[in-house]
């Protein structure tokens, strides 16, 4: 399952959708909207995304795993619009035989939903600004090289 | 050829639409529309290095080929999920 959706994200979702007999771990993981940004207090979030390219860039996430760890069942849900404090933002769980590939595919998959699938943070502080979430640095992942940049 | 481009979170708000087709001649590559571009936004240049494009929902470079019909975006840095 890799869906973007405007609805509230219900976590037992990803969990139902990656439940497999031979998985002995399901590792889960929930991004929630915390109330500051590096102290600075925040009011709301507003996400957006591309959906269709979102839901393919997950899937292609999920073909990774499998090929670094031979798991088969990944789910992930991105929420868009507007979010409260306290609402979760994103889903991911990952079923594994055993929980040491299992954490270690979900930590994966969140650094890669992070780099590679078009999804968009706006932050509304409470003192009135604004601004959309530039990444962290080592999140920035070059496809594109342009003339004249390194 | 008609090719469809999309505008995202800053790049939306920078060009104010979310989409529009742009005709191009045959033959045309993905730098082509950048350059459409810094006609209306001659700073568009400065942000070549933290952003993207994407041509049919897959990453691109400025020397992809478009065809009749290609979606095109406009990606910035994206950010999803939370700094956890």
């Amino acid at each position: 399952m890799f869906k973007i959706t405007n609805e509230v994200i219900t976590p037992d979702e990803v969990i139902h959708a990656v439940k497999a007999e031979h998985a002995g771990a399901i590792v889960p993981f929930l991004g929630i909207v915390r109330n500051n940004t590096g102290g600075r207090k925040v009011s709301y979030l507003e996400y957006e995304a591309y959906p269709p390219m979102a839901e393919k860039k997950m899937a292609e996430i999920a073909h990774e795993i499998y090929e670094k760890w031979g798991l088969d069942q990944v789910a992930m849900i991105h929420r868009v619009g507007r979010l409260k404090i306290g609402e979760v933002s994103v889903a991911v769980a990952v079923a594994a035989p055993h929980r040491k590939d299992g954490f270690e595919a979900c930590k994966y998959a969140m650094d890669r939903l992070k780099q590679i699938v078009p999804i968009w943070k706006r932050e509304v502080w409470e003192d009135g600004g604004e601004e959309w979430v530039k990444p962290d640095p080592v999140y920035f992942n070059r496809n594109l090289q342009l003339e004249g940049k390194p | 050829m008609k090719v469809k481009v999309k505008y995202f979170a800053v790049c939306r708000e920078m060009f104010d639409r979310d989409e529009e087709e742009m005709e191009l001649p045959a033959g045309a590559v993905l730098m082509d529309i950048l350059k459409r571009l810094e006609e209306e936004w001659p700073e568009i240049p400065e942000y070549y290095e933290v952003m993207q494009m994407s041509v049919n929902w897959e990453y691109a470079t400025e020397q992809t080929e478009l065809s009749d019909g290609d979606e095109v975006a406009l990606i910035p840095p994206v950010t999803g999920g939370e700094d956890v």
